[in-house]
């Protein structure tokens, strides 16, 4: 089975967040990125897919220049190759923009299974492998937690609201986005990051692909959340804000 | 063009409340705009719930019905409103933000050359859409700018469904085209994960962990702290999709709905998905190292600090008060 991995990196988790100049988007020098969390599953089941059937996993990301350490880390956990779309304007892009650029690189490739998170960490807009299938006419199948080959194709775990899953039978070529959780992820080893080094990344450009870059939605502005609630902070040594805390839930809030 | 659309909903046979809320912000890009304010209800048999939106004040209500619409597929539904959004051509369609959306929705954008702005938590003058980014740490602001129509889907709870004036809208049926073998997914019964035998939706007090705890090892400090407190122990999705606690002690979209009269949110940085299934809690106090976690934000009583240190003087503190 030959599967692409649709990756992102995204701001580390803790990354303290500072609004740019033009307060379009957050200021990027001096942040720490990290591949996105739910990414990071769709590797996992591409990985374990391939030690059960064999065929080969091809991590393919956008964004500029790096987005490769990203690429390498996929390289290391085990993917054979890597696919790099160098764009520079990744976040100038919209949902429809950057999934036509994935599906210009992945439609060479023609895999059996296009695996992507179902959203990122950044943006959360948790649409490019819905509409990557749709580009690429592929049926699909999101919010998924476990994957299965069949004879004819793939029966697959989806996640549904307040506790619920259903299975989803569909053929392959198909386009999933895999919910974080299904599995547990494993860590490159010292022999994967070595091998890493030697295993191929191609480099495309966003302007080779024919994907255009017209935009249907803009993100015009940044802003900090204001807050809603009147959020009483406790301050002083943990042992003072502990001891207020208990007070103010005792006599304030009256819940103990 | 013709006007705002809200795509509703169905939950045990009712409207969904969240379809409510789509229509509640129809209404509100309808003050805005100007534009009429119209729902579409796609489905197998959607007389009853077209009534129940038609006795509300819209302009139109259609049902866009077919026999293959029965069970939910991103293939059927795409297919059936993409028809329908073709021929009547709207400025807006509004959505619930729920799963099924998610589902099909940036597809049915993308095949009319759109994309969805989803998950869209107020809608000012413009119109702009308000969504968060970065895991609710930073909002973002959206404009259409597509020749077609504007998709947007609205995040569950943003937007106050107040009861939309009474009134007799007119209902219409459209049928769409839609062979079998156009639907490439067979999808099966839907099924609960394992017996639960916890049922948090109960508790008066909950603790609740988060990734801040590092390692499952750190968990007795937890544990203590909700003994200390007579409390049951809750966790955010990352504990539990780490295995530290079993998944029915995960609260938030994907997972239990609470309403306890205290809930102490331990090392949860309070992301939209787990803040859903906890807001209706009565007092919420959060512990966290970062001073702007959005937790804060729907905390009454927060301690910035670090957890290590705060938690085991918490547990202290509250056997000394002998509660």
């Amino acid at each position: 089975m030959k599967i692409i991995v649709a990756i992102k990196q995204v701001p580390e988790r803790d990354a303290q967040l500072r609004i740019d100049a033009a307060g379009e988007w957050i200021e990027e020098t001096g942040l720490q990125f990290a591949l996105n969390e739910s990414d990071a599953y769709a590797l996992e089941e591409a990985l374990q897919l391939k030690e059960k059937h064999g065929g080969e996993v091809v991590a393919l990301s956008a964004g500029p220049e790096r987005v490769g350490s990203t690429i390498r880390e996929a390289l290391a956990k085990g993917a054979d190759r890597g696919i790099h779309i160098n764009c520079a304007d990744l976040g100038a892009r919209d949902a429809l923009g950057v999934a036509k650029l994935l599906a210009e690189a992945v439609k060479p490739e023609n895999p059996d299974l296009v695996l992507t998170g179902l959203q990122s960490d950044d943006l959360g807009q948790g649409q490019t492998g819905v509409i990557l299938a749709e580009l690429l006419g592929l049926p699909h199948a999101s919010l998924i937690l476990h994957v299965e080959k069949t004879e004819t194709g793939l029966a697959v775990k989806r996640e549904l609201e307040e506790g619920w899953f259903q299975s989803i039978e569909l053929a392959t070529p198909a386009v999933l986005t895999i919910q974080s959780g299904g599995s547990k992820l494993r860590y490159a080893t010292l022999m994967g990051i070595k091998r890493a080094k030697t295993k191929e990344v191609r480099t495309l450009t966003a302007a080779e692909l024919p994907a255009g870059s017209t935009k249907v939605a803009v993100l015009e502005r940044v802003a900090l959340p204001s807050k809603q609630k009147s959020t009483q902070m406790l301050t002083g040594t943990a042992k003072e804000a502990a001891a207020a805390l208990v007070e103010k839930l005792k006599f304030e809030a009256k819940v103990l | 063009m013709s006007g705002i659309w809200v795509v509703v909903e169905e939950r045990d046979g009712r409207v969904s409340r969240i379809s409510w809320e789509a229509v509640a912000a129809g209404l509100r890009l309808g003050a805005l705009t100007g534009l009429s304010v119209n729902a579409a209800v796609p489905g197998a048999q959607t007389e009853t719930l077209a009534g129940e939106v038609a006795a509300r004040a819209l302009g139109k209500v259609v049902r866009v019905e077919h026999p293959l619409l029965a069970v939910y597929t991103a293939d059927g539904f795409t297919l059936a409103l993409q028809q329908f959004f073709e021929a009547e051509r709207p400025d807006y369609v509004v959505f619930p933000h729920s799963y099924q959306v998610r589902d099909y929705a940036p597809a049915l954008a993308a095949r009319l050359g759109e994309t969805l702005i989803g998950d869209v938590t107020s809608i000012g003058d413009g119109p702009v859409f308000a969504r968060q980014l970065m895991q609710g740490r930073l909002n973002g602001f959206y404009r259409h700018t597509g020749s077609g129509p504007c998709f947007v889907s609205v995040q569950a709870g943003a937007i106050r469904a107040e009861a939309a004036e009474a009134g007799a809208a007119e209902v219409s049926v459209f049928s769409p085209t839609i062979e079998a073998a156009q639907i490439r997914t067979r999808p099966g019964e839907r099924f609960r994960g394992s017996a639960q035998t916890v049922d948090l939706g109960s508790a008066q007090r909950i603790v609740s962990v988060g990734r801040g705890i590092k390692d499952a090892a750190n968990l007795p400090m937890i544990q203590e702290l909700a003994t200390a407190l007579n409390a049951e122990m809750g966790a955010s999705r990352p504990i539990c999709d780490n295995g530290w606690l079993p998944m029915e002690r995960q609260i938030g979209s994907s997972g239990q709905t609470v309403a306890p009269t205290l809930y102490l949110a331990v090392g949860i940085s309070g992301a939209i998905q787990h803040l859903v299934g906890m807001k209706g809690s009565q007092c919420v106090a959060a512990i966290n190292k970062d001073p702007d976690a959005p937790i804060f934000e729907a905390a009454d009583y927060g301690i910035a600090g670090d957890l290590f240190e705060v938690v085991p003087a918490l547990t202290e503190a509250v056997r000394a008060a002998k509660l």
